[in-house]
């Protein structure tokens, strides 16, 4: 047995989740199949998106898959790195701008 | 970079890809058998729907060494149709109503019988497929075949991986990308890919990369686009064709550590609308010795037709061909993946 936290194979056991509860299960991947479908957006685009979330959320299943659905969907290596830079300029905006909030309460208690 | 054969690497003998793909180690070996797929939609034993492509690979040698070729083509390869076995195939050619014959190899145009025999099928009336490496068109030798196949009205089909210069040369060698540009703008320049013209200019995009091709539609728009872009140029149409796992391409698998992962995601994306259009069914591949195969992939695995059926160009018999019993081994995956691959790309 792995002793590690993520396990690569798990990937491959994600549908297993309607296991434990079946209802609640099958509605979920039935959402995330129709999600991922094209519709406004191209499916390499919405690869490029949860590829971003991806990083974001720092989930190594969703890494794994997205890289490879985003290859899968033609992107390119730049358009990729771009949509992990997406991520990262949100992840540090929503830092910084929290800024102001530190800002607003230094301005409170200072005399 | 040599030939595997020229190396004489083990993965050049076909009984040694089809062992590894069949029994390479217990994942591989727990996979579900090609046959058994087929069985269970009601397809097998495969048969053809009726040939319409006459698929002639015209010789092994190559100016190039691509890292995924199935072919293991090379300029080592010396392997090449001879005049006598283009007469054989002109020969059954006129005795059928076959209307498309697609030229493949190594590069098909280094033969040295290839511009009469295209000449030749061209006054019998039908449609010619050249498919090109494109970058042989820059060299001396070549740089006066695009106007030889608009004088022919040679519907070019060439190989561009990808759309960006990195991905392309990682596959195809350093410099494939910039030669490739440089011969599609020479092709558009004299009408291919352009409209109202009736030259068709295709593109052929593969995975540069253990993954499957996504939808051929819109990787076919994301062409159009940045190609349109970056160099102004225009094509007609794009072919997705999955890698399937032998010859150079399986080399890549295993000494990348892929191969189980692969083959288990060619197997659980069998898709049985696929496996109704795949190419073997409406296709007859004539080797470079005029030995007659199931399709281009089959040649390579020397696969020969079912012996009950005829097995070589000068025996060809268009009736016996067209009930025979196609050959099929664990590779034939590929072709059933997702939206299925063929030589003339997605099959659903």
């Amino acid at each position: 047995m792995d002793k590690s936290y993520y396990i690569k194979d798990d990937l491959k056991k994600f549908g297993d989740i309607t296991d434990f509860q079946e209802k609640l299960g099958k509605k979920f991947f039935e959402y995330y199949g129709e999600v991922f479908e094209e519709g406004a957006l191209s499916k390499r685009e919405k690869a490029l998106i949860a590829l971003a979330v991806a990083h974001t959320v720092q989930c190594p299943y969703c890494i794994d898959a997205y890289t490879t659905d985003s290859l899968e969907n033609g992107a390119s290596e730049e358009q990729m790195m771009e949509a992990v830079h997406v991520s990262a300029a949100i992840r540090g905006g929503s830092s910084l701008v929290h800024g102001v909030q530190m800002m607003n309460k230094v301005k409170d208690v200072s005399m | 970079m040599k030939s595997l054969k020229a190396e004489t690497h083990e993965l050049s003998k076909p009984h040694v890809q089809l062992d590894i793909i069949n029994n390479h180690n217990d994942r591989i070996k727990s996979l579900s058998k090609f046959e058994d797929k087929l069985d269970g939609i009601g397809l097998f034993p495969l048969r053809p729907t009726g040939i319409e492509i006459f698929q002639m690979n015209v010789g092994y040698m190559c100016n190039m060494t691509c890292k995924h070729c199935h072919v293991d083509a090379g300029p080592d390869r010396q392997e090449i149709m001879s005049k006598e076995t283009f007469e054989y195939c002109l020969k059954a050619l006129r005795s059928s109503d076959i209307q498309t014959v697609d030229l493949t190899g190594g590069a098909p145009e280094m033969n040295p019988h290839f511009r009469w025999f295209v000449g030749e099928v061209s006054k019998l009336g039908k449609q010619v497929i050249v498919r090109s490496n494109l970058t042989i068109l820059t060299t001396n030798k070549f740089s006066d075949l695009p106007e030889f196949f608009k004088e022919h009205e040679v519907e070019v089909t060439c190989s561009l991986p990808f759309y960006s210069r990195s991905r392309t040369d990682r596959q195809r060698g350093e410099g494939t990308y910039d030669k490739s540009i440089v011969a599609l703008k020479r092709l558009n320049e004299i009408g291919y890919g352009k409209k109202d013209t009736g030259l068709k200019l295709n593109l052929v995009y593969n995975p540069v990369g253990a993954f499957l091709p996504g939808d051929q539609e819109e990787i076919k728009q994301e062409f159009k686009k940045e190609l349109k872009r970056k160099h102004d140029i225009e094509f007609n149409d794009l072919f997705t064709i999955t890698n399937l796992p032998i010859s150079r391409f399986l080399n890549f698998l295993l000494m990348s550590g892929n191969l189980e992962d692969y083959m288990e995601k060619l197997v659980e994306s069998f898709n049985p609308s696929a496996a109704m259009g795949v190419m073997c069914r409406n296709t007859i591949s004539v080797g470079w010795d005029g030995s007659l195969y199931d399709c281009d992939f089959n040649q390579m695995l020397e696969m020969e037709t079912h012996q009950d059926s005829v097995q070589h160009i000068c025996d060809f018999d268009l009736d016996k061909l067209n009930n025979r019993e196609i050959l099929v081994n664990q590779h034939c995956f590929g072709c059933t993946a997702g939206a299925g691959s063929s030589c003339g790309g997605a099959t659903t």
